[in-house]
């Protein structure tokens, strides 16, 4: 039986991603991901921006056989400047190019004038980002002709002239856009513990029905007086207490496409799919529950 | 009560504190706020030196990783990447090494970051067709028109750049530099493979020309043989055509 088939009624926010685990697609992989059985692939989409060569030779003859999600880190949808308009057009001809299956971005901004800064900052939240990151991510849907994803982030510090609650914050920016949300649930577990406060309160609030991917990924800890500092690193496993998190939430929401990110220190392949199957493993039990 | 800094100055102030040893003002209060915000200082500065390091591995491994991470934090200071694609910043750090006075005594560095930026080029560059070599023999050679795929560059070093970048790959010992210039066809085939081919001046001063578009005959000061032959091992030529 097709896994949706007990919810026909429900489609995903911005997505056709299958309600499956994915994975981060990575050019050292290549031969072993285009024959695996893996639900989808995620790319950054400024690694295939140049004219030709083999990114877009592997990128095409993965995209044959799997669902592709692109994943945008370079377009800055929460600063406060104008969108990057010539980059947006390099983004739209990627998308035009391979249709993926969803198109994601961040809450965060990653450059400041002309300067491109290649990690994601953090910004408050207040009447006056919302109106802004509502406008960048109106010009980026109307750019590509499409909804997309905007994901949470995973932050260190947050703002005194913050107003609004990130999950209301996204709550409200997925409302006035009809964007949809991508829950990464490990920059939900990091962000919480940096901030001392409690990562299910934060999902009790989150607009679980605008998800339409999740990511997971592992962190690094380090101990500070003042309790542990957890670092976003993307060169782990999954930690334990995020697989936990995940499971609550896939209880309530039922499968959802799932992405395992693992960018730097990369295992091989058999380890990255030990990962997509125990996300696969935890919808499994969800979908036998509901059917239940 | 003073007025909280709106986002703009939010963004400047924060921005500012990535380049400083500060810590913004605005943020709200917390624990370690300094080893807070270190952690987005070191992700800006670690990642931002190691995306030149994925284009420039021979000139790391030239200066050694610790040197080159300083000199990426000077590099990346002065010279912020202009667009989000990384695989396209970079293009004026040979020239940035050519007036760096810590590295000038290796006067050879600039022209093998050169040649690490054009296998860079060649890597991305645009696809192209493979023409039918019969061409070649089928028409007037004084009039013929090569056409080269994208991704073929000309190289010249002062200095023996192609060896130096040789010897120091992966896996072997770093070797002391040569003497001499270097001439060389930088590529990539239909595979995809990239290809760096040793060539002597002749061949250079005619691959410079072929790429400018003049026609074989008038590029042929010398004898084109040699070069057409590697043209055509790597299928580089991507349409012959006449002039009128």
């Amino acid at each position: 039986m097709h896994p949706d088939f007990c919810r026909p009624d429900t489609r995903l926010p911005a997505t056709s991603l299958p309600r499956r685990a994915g994975l981060g697609f990575k050019a050292e992989h290549f031969e072993a991901a285009l024959q695996a059985p893996v639900a989808f692939y995620e790319i950054h989409a400024e690694n295939y921006l140049g004219a030709g060569g083999a990114p877009h030779a592997m990128l095409t003859q993965l995209r044959a056989d799997h669902a592709l999600s692109v994943h945008g880190v370079g377009l800055s949808i929460g600063g406060a400047g104008p969108l990057d308009r010539a980059h947006l057009a390099r983004v739209k001809a990627l998308v035009d190019r391979y249709q993926p299956a969803s198109f994601s971005e961040h809450l965060a901004w990653s450059s400041h004038g002309a300067a491109w800064l290649n990690d994601l900052l953090p910004l408050p939240y207040t009447d006056e980002t919302l109106a802004r990151i509502c406008a960048h991510v109106d010009a980026v849907q109307s750019a590509l002709g499409r909804p997309m994803l905007l994901e949470n982030p995973a932050t260190y510090v947050t703002f005194a002239a913050s107003t609004w609650s990130e999950p209301d914050f996204l709550s409200e920016v997925a409302r006035r856009t009809g964007c949809g949300l991508l829950l990464d649930i490990n920059n939900v577990f990091v962000s919480a513990i940096n901030h001392r406060s409690d990562p299910r309160a934060y999902l009790a609030d989150f607009p679980l029905a605008a998800v339409g991917e999740i990511h997971l990924a592992g962190h690094e800890a380090e101990d500070l007086p003042g309790g542990p500092l957890l670092i976003d690193s993307h060169s782990r496993p999954v930690a334990d207490p995020v697989w936990t998190l995940y499971a609550e939430v896939i209880a309530r929401t039922g499968p959802l496409p799932t992405l395992i990110e693992w960018d730097n220190d990369v295992p091989a392949f058999d380890v990255l799919t030990d990962e997509a199957r125990r996300a696969d493993r935890i919808m499994e039990g969800a979908r036998h529950a509901v059917l239940a | 009560m003073r007025s909280l800094p709106d986002h703009a100055a939010t963004e400047t102030a924060f921005h500012a504190a990535l380049w400083s040893p500060d810590t913004p003002e605005g943020l709200a209060p917390a624990d370690a706020l300094d080893r807070r915000v270190a952690v987005y200082r070191n992700n800006v500065r670690h990642g931002l030196t190691r995306a030149l390091a994925a284009r420039f591995p021979v000139v790391e491994r030239l200066v050694g990783a610790e040197f080159f991470s300083a000199m990426a934090g000077v590099f990346a200071a002065a010279h912020p990447p202009a667009t989000p694609v990384l695989s396209e910043w970079g293009g004026d750090f040979p020239a940035f090494l050519s007036g760096f006075p810590p590295v000038a005594g290796l006067p050879y560095l600039p022209d093998v970051a050169r040649f690490e930026a054009l296998r860079g080029h060649a890597y991305h560059a645009a696809d192209a067709p493979v023409a039918d070599p019969a061409a070649l023999s089928a028409g007037d050679p004084a009039r013929l028109v090569l056409t080269l795929a994208p991704s073929v560059h000309a190289f010249a070093s002062a200095h023996p750049a192609l060896r130096i970048w040789q010897a120091n790959q992966p896996g072997r010992a770093p070797a002391p530099p040569g003497s001499g210039r270097d001439h060389a066809l930088i590529a990539r085939r239909p595979d995809f493979a990239i290809v760096t081919e040793p060539l002597d001046a002749g061949s250079h001063a005619i691959l410079t020309a072929l790429l400018r578009g003049v026609p074989l005959g008038e590029a042929a000061t010398h004898d084109p043989a040699p070069l057409l032959a590697l043209l055509l091992r790597h299928q580089l030529i991507s349409r012959i055509g006449e002039r009128p």
